[in-house]
């Protein structure tokens, strides 16, 4: 496991209690980037994060620069929220990286609004993160007390402020737009796109939401360039990817890696294999939402397109041999998602992990579209009887005509994140849930 | 135009609109529950889908929801293609998983969006056996029935209740499979437009509390087009009929005036129709020993014919609540000089006034529809969400002009309305109000000034002679030169500014100040223009009767008590509710004969000589003329008992006995409306504003009942074993049966608005010219009055002179103030109770604390009141409730308060 000390960037501080000091993350040479970016044109800032290929590290993996290059060139009014509401089951990178790194955060964040010319700026982090939020909000206080915030920072007359919100603990409002609403002071809606919150985002003004480990590589693409930027990754990805292992692990953690490492590289040398010499059963590659890989799946590199595309993945299917349309007749495999990689051993009971998936998604539905309101609560209460034994003959296609029905049909992406699973555990694990689906009682009704 | 394909052919479509609106446009079946037209698209409940093809060579294509779609040039779509048709019945297959199956026990039921719709998308099986959600339903008042059981999550109702209306006490709570749409806890629905939930509603969540009492399906109801009576503005009812009683009143769709919607005022206050004081038989209520006597037709009509040749003086009171040909008539039978309104003389002067001001400047009085698109508001003095409650709802759409101009800059397309939501945010457009007391316009205001009605119209003016000097000055406490210029500016830049004003001050001076404000526009103005002017005036027929002419009531009181009158003939008014039961005893006493016709006893009618019973509007024919000078018809719903008929018709009969030979010609309702044309110029274009009579469809007329109409064989069973032949309609187009032609008839005469595979009110799209366009044929009605335009003079603003006492101020209540509607039950369950409302410094300079009782007189009228404070009230204001019970109206005009022991 000596890649993961190799490729320490953004990560570098966690354990050191000192480095969320302002003085030490100074003397460690921080904000020196944010002067440097004072220097530079904020068009070139943007070239150079577009030429990194740094991509979204809340799930989509959409390259940033390009987001950002779709903010109206006239725009006046521009904000940048800083997405913070980790939620995803099996991630917790974002708390970390606040916890033990502040000042990198805020720091990336100052020149991204730099770049965009965003004014006043938010960072809406989620609820439940109690030992997070006051570090922040010192860590912001400090910086302002530096001069590194607000109306005239470090004397270049560029104003920029960044405000705290905390959120309710909605797992939707991690959605870009479900976020802009709930910031709004609004029920946490997804918004439907086009307009996109680049051209019409919080308080209708243009806006761009990254996710709090984007933000963080920022301040590296200033020091190093795009060029290095680019290298350390592979591919159309630029940078570390920094994966959360979590499961039947012996030891499970949070990892900043290259991501030419594969799923079984990072199971058997990064985190010492699987717990009680077990064997692995199961990968969920990247937050509960994503379609998983079953052992024989593993040799693939945990990077965003390999994930994506990689044959030796099984596409998902809809039942035998009907593989699922990701529309345009794309075949869905899996994908590299928000990082949290959840692991489970040989002993694991696949249609109650499955039916434990789903209700998650139907708890966490917000109630405005229709396949993902009443579908994933359809979803969870046949998936729950199947779990429990109590399956009826027929539900496993009952499951994924539903689960097919959800899929590509709702608002945002939390219809997907309920459907895919369900497909996935039924396309690699079918077997499993039609052994437990007992023969039908005498005169029971179908 | 653009091109566009569906399933292979091609048609015409307007780029600016979304698939969906064109595809229903176009005649197909689309099944659909989140868009309204009114509303737009949210893209929530994924049921609209097709599927949109890159090309001609793309056969797979991608679904897509028609109402986010726009209609693109080349766009190529599928209504029919496999991947779009599986959704949609999924979709309805997922919304029927918790929907109670109680459809034969729900008043939504036969005109229910949701079964249209599941039949349209082809949901005949349930896979689902689990137990369906069930929820806990409120109690929303006395007009509105929940069962949210039913709720299929569409989110029409918030999006209505809220957005649109701006109202506050619904919401949609909890999140997942467990939305609630409810109040936070049970209790009336406070926002006056709550009943349209009814419609907007997709299936029975929110039902018509009062028709559940008298509970009738639609395929059961007889309908005709008809006006609503309950304010000036003049809404478009259909009102439904069963066993010879109003069952409810929907919203009739006009193009041009309320659109889809109604005031609850409008909806709810049909119910006097059967109240209990309804008088079915002419009565002599003072016969033998002063005890009331049912009389044959015979009988009162000789009476009343006896009363008329017997009488050297007999004069007229006319009603703003009856039809321009019951006025007409009375009119006709006593001549101009002895016809007077039924209106105190602050209320008729406002009437006048406005009347001739919209007659006589270049300001154009502009369609429901119209202020709804105007992008810079003043307000002086109404309250306009009691008043006119519709036009308050036009100003709420109003408000969101500018804002909405905006988005369509930002590239979002007019119909996407999730999106303008979050490019408008809490952006409003220039709105002014000028108000004696807080009203519920208040919230969406730019500014808001709180002033007397004297200072009201002095602002006015003021603001007119900033646009333009030529605006004669008046002495008069004013408002600051910023407040002045920020009015005048926003009237000068706005695309189409809108000044607006109502009788509700009981200050003709604030109907002129008003009328000078729109006409000073068009000096400041680069393209000349006035700008736009509209009245809030109080009766369905205001406009009509001030059209006609005519003295005050105060003046017939005066006439009467210098003897100059012998006889009074009554027309629908209750004199003791405008001048008090003392004033109006007396009148009664001087005159020695009165006649009432009227459908409500009243104190006035149990006084009088003879009683006749007249119809009401769902009884009879007639013209009402509307706030904007617009002249509707109603039509009778059905034919009355006998011998209940119109006023007009009981005019006609005792006229012709008495000699009054040109009664004569009014054979029906189109012969008297096309005298009163004739004799009046203003009136001329009156039967042009429905189709005549003697209209036809393959030589048949049109039906008033739906052709399922049920049991008409055994409805009278009980009476006579025969079936009766349906009463004849030689006045209308319509038949009062469900025989009649099987062509859909023009808009303007479609009664049930139903079309295959739509039974309920969304049917609507099969009787538009184009969505949210005219219907199809045209709207009904005919505007009868039009600006001069230049040269005109400015009107005389005659301020009171300033005085100590508090300055009279009517209160104006959607629910109490409105004569025929307060008889409702519903209606009179939310009417507020009688008070006296002071500015708390005024009340203690006067030593008042709340609830003390305070005597308050006018006239001879008099009333006693407690005191409720409300210090958003303007100082040197007393605010008294307009036309509740024991408050005659003339109080809250003129009322003086008694104060000191």
């Amino acid at each position: 496991m000596p890649a993961d000390v190799d490729t320490k960037i953004i990560t570098r501080q966690f354990g050191n209690e000192e480095a969320k000091n302002i003085e030490v993350y100074e003397s460690l040479g921080g904000y020196r980037q944010l002067r440097r970016a004072l220097g530079m044109k904020p068009e070139d800032i943007k070239a150079e994060v577009k030429a990194s290929n740094l991509r979204g590290r809340g799930g989509a993996g959409f390259p940033t620069g390009v987001k950002w290059g779709f903010v109206p060139a006239d725009a006046e009014d521009v904000y940048l929220v800083c997405n913070a509401d980790e939620s995803e089951p099996g991630t917790c990178k974002d708390r970390e990286l606040m916890y033990w790194d502040p000042h990198q955060l805020l720091e990336g964040m100052i020149i991204s609004a730099y770049a965009l010319g965003a004014r006043n700026n938010y960072i809406y982090i989620r609820g439940e993160m109690m030992r997070e939020t006051p570090v922040l909000e010192k860590a912001i206080a400090d910086a302002y007390e530096r001069r590194y915030l607000g109306e005239d920072v470090l004397g270049s007359g560029f104003a920029c402020h960044i405000t705290v919100h905390r959120g309710a603990g909605a797992y939707i409002c991690g959605e870009e737009t479900a976020l802009l609403e709930s910031l709004e002071g609004k029920r946490g809606w997804p918004r439907l796109k086009p307009p996109f919150p680049a051209v019409v985002g919080v308080f209708g003004k243009p806006t761009v939401v990254n996710n709090v480990e984007t933000l963080c590589n920022i301040p590296y693409i200033v020091e190093h360039g795009s060029q290095w930027f680019a290298d350390l990754g592979v591919g159309r990805s630029g940078g570390t990817r920094i994966v959360c292992m979590s499961g039947h692990l012996e030891r499970p953690g949070v990892y900043e890696l290259p991501m030419t490492l594969t799923m079984r590289q990072l199971i058997d040398d990064v985190c010492g294999g699987i717990w009680k010499g077990r064997e692995v059963k199961c990968v969920i590659p990247g937050g509960s939402s994503m379609p998983p890989m079953s052992a024989d799946e593993l040799d693939v590199p945990c990077e965003f397109d390999a994930l994506m595309t990689d044959e030796r993945i099984k596409p998902v299917e809809v039942a035998p041999g009907v593989p699922f349309d990701m529309g345009g007749g794309k075949e869905l495999r899996t994908m590299a998602g928000s990082g949290g990689i959840m692991v489970m051993d040989d002993h694991t009971d696949i249609p109650a992990v499955c039916a434990r998936v789903v209700e998650f998604y139907h708890h966490e539905s917000c109630g405005q579209c229709t396949p993902c309101r009443e579908g994933t609560g359809w979803l969870a209460k046949i998936s729950h009887r199947v779990a429990k034994g109590e399956g009826r003959p027929g539900d496993v296609d009952l499951m994924a005509s539903i689960a097919d029905g959800i899929a590509g049909n709702t608002i945002c992406a939390l219809g997907e994140a309920a459907a895919w699973p369900v497909l996935g555990f039924l396309t690699k694990f079918r077997a499993e849930f039609e052994a437990k689906i007992k023969a039908p009682k005498e005169g029971a009704a179908a | 135009m653009a091109t566009i394909w569906i399933d292979g052919v091609s048609y015409e479509a307007d780029p600016s609109r979304n698939l969906l609106a064109v595809i229903l446009e176009l005649g197909f079946d689309l099944p659909y529950f989140c868009w309204h037209p009114a509303l737009g698209s949210i893209g929530a409940c994924r049921q609209c889908a097709i599927t949109q093809f890159r090309g001609e060579d793309d056969h797979q294509g991608q679904v897509v929801m028609a109402c986010m779609t726009p209609a693109a040039e080349g766009a190529r779509v599928s209504i029919d293609h496999a991947s779009a048709a599986t959704l949609r019945k999924s979709v309805i297959e997922w919304l029927m998983v918790s929907h109670p199956h109680d459809c034969p026990v729900c008043d939504e039921g036969g005109e229910c969006h949701l079964q249209d719709m599941t039949v349209m998308a082809g949901h005949t099986y349930r896979r689902s056996r689990l137990p369906k959600r069930t929820y806990i339903s409120q109690d929303l008042g006395p007009l509105i029935g929940h069962e949210m059981n039913r709720c299929i999550q569409c989110y029409r109702c918030v999006r209505f209740y809220r957005e649109y209306a701006g109202g506050h006490d619904l919401q949609a709570m909890g999140t997942r499979d467990r939305i609630y749409f409810g109040r936070y806890q049970d209790g009336p629905l406070e926002s006056e437009f709550a009943g349209n939930l009814v419609e907007i509603c997709p299936t029975g969540v929110f039902t018509d509390k009062t028709q559940a009492r008298h509970y009738t399906r639609k395929w059961d109801l007889q309908t005709a087009p008809s006006i609503c009576t309950h304010c000036g503005v003049g809404c478009n009812i259909n009102p439904g009929e069963r066993y010879g009683a109003l069952r409810r009143v929907r919203a009739r769709y006009h193009g041009a005036v309320n659109g889809y919607f109604l005031c609850d005022r409008g909806r709810y206050g049909y119910e006097f129709e059967s109240s209990d004081r309804r008088i079915r038989v002419p009565l002599a209520p003072r016969g033998e020993q002063n005890q009331a006597e049912e009389l044959s037709v015979q009988a009162a009509v000789t009476r009343v014919a006896k009363i008329l040749t017997s009488s050297r003086r007999v004069i007229g009171v006319g009603s703003p609540r009856a039809t321009i040909e019951s006025n007409y008539a009375l009119q006709r039978l006593v001549g101009a000089d002895g016809f007077f309104h039924a209106a105190c003389a602050e209320e008729h002067r406002s009437s006048l006034a406005a009347l001739d001001a919209l007659r006589e400047g270049p300001s154009r009085s502009p369609a429901l529809r119209e202020i709804e698109r105007c992008d810079a508001v003043v307000v002086l003095g109404e309250d306009l969400t009691q008043s006119a409650p519709m036009m308050a709802l036009a100003i709420r759409q109003a408000a969101l002009a500018i804002p909405r101009s905006v988005a369509e800059r930002q590239g979002i397309p007019p119909w996407h309305d999730a999106a303008i939501r979050e490019s408008v945010q809490s952006a409003r457009g220039p709105v002014f109000l000028l108000s004696p007391a807080p009203t519920k316009l208040d919230d969406l205001a730019t500014r808001v000034y709180r002033k007397t009605p004297r200072a009201i119209a002095a602002a006015g003016q003021a603001i007119a002679r900033a646009l333009d000097p030529q605006v004669p000055a008046l002495a008069g406490d004013e408002m600051d030169r910023a407040g002045i210029e920020e009015i005048a500016r926003a009237l000068t830049v706005a695309e189409r500014p809108l000044v607006v004003a109502g009788s509700g001050t009981a200050s003709e001076a604030v109907i002129n100040a008003a009328a000078n404000l729109a006409w000073a526009t068009s000096a400041a103005r680069e393209d000349d223009r006035a700008a736009e002017l509209a009245y809030a005036l109080p009766w369905a027929n205001s406009a009509g009767l001030s059209l006609l002419g005519g003295a005050p009531l105060d003046e017939a009181l005066a006439a009467a008590e210098r003897g100059e009158v012998d006889a009074a003939i009554i027309l629908e008014s209750d004199l003791d509710r405008i001048a008090g039961p003392g004033p109006a005893e007396r009148f009664l006493g001087q005159v020695r004969h009165a006649v009432v016709l009227d459908h409500i006893a009243h104190p006035t009618a149990a006084r009088a000589d003879v009683v006749l019973p007249a119809a009401t509007f769902a009884e009879g024919h007639g013209h009402l003329v509307n706030s904007e000078g617009r002249a509707q018809r109603q039509m009778a719903v059905f034919s009355p008992d006998e011998p209940i008929r119109e006023s007009w018709r009981w005019l006609r009969e005792a006229m012709m006995l008495a000699g009054y030979d040109e009664a004569d010609s009014w054979t029906g309702a189109e012969a008297i409306a096309e005298a009163a044309a004739r004799d009046h110029p203003a009136l001329a274009r009156l039967p042009d504003a429905q189709l005549s009579a003697d209209f036809r469809l393959g030589g048949a007329k049109v039906a008033r009942a739906p052709h399922r109409y049920s049991g008409r064989a055994a409805a009278k069973l009980h009476l006579n074993v025969l079936e009766p032949t349906p009463p004849r309609d030689n006045d209308s187009p319509l038949e009062f049966s469900m025989e009649g032609s099987p062509v859909l008839p023009p808009g303007k005469i479609e009664t049930t608005f139903w079309a295959p595979g739509w039974s309920s009110p969304q049917a609507l799209t099969r009787f538009q010219e184009e969505i949210d366009g005219p219907l199809r044929g045209g709207d009904p009605g005919v505007r009868l009055i039009e600006p001069a335009g230049e040269p005109f003079a400015y009107r005389d603003v005659a301020l009171s002179a300033p005085s100590p006492e508090l300055a009279p101020t009517p209160v104006v209540a959607a629910f109490g103030s409105e004569e025929l509607s307060a008889l409702a039950p519903g209606i009179a369950a939310l009417a507020p109770r009688a008070f006296l409302e002071l500015n708390p410094r005024d009340a203690a300079s006067l030593g008042l604390a709340d609830d003390d009782v305070v005597s308050v007189r006018a006239r001879g009228a008099s009333a006693r009141l407690s005191v409720r404070l409300e210090p958003g009230r303007a100082q040197g204001t007393a605010g008294i409730p307009l036309g509740l019970e024991d408050i005659p109206v003339a109080l809250s005009f003129a009322g003086e308060l008694i104060t000191g022991s």
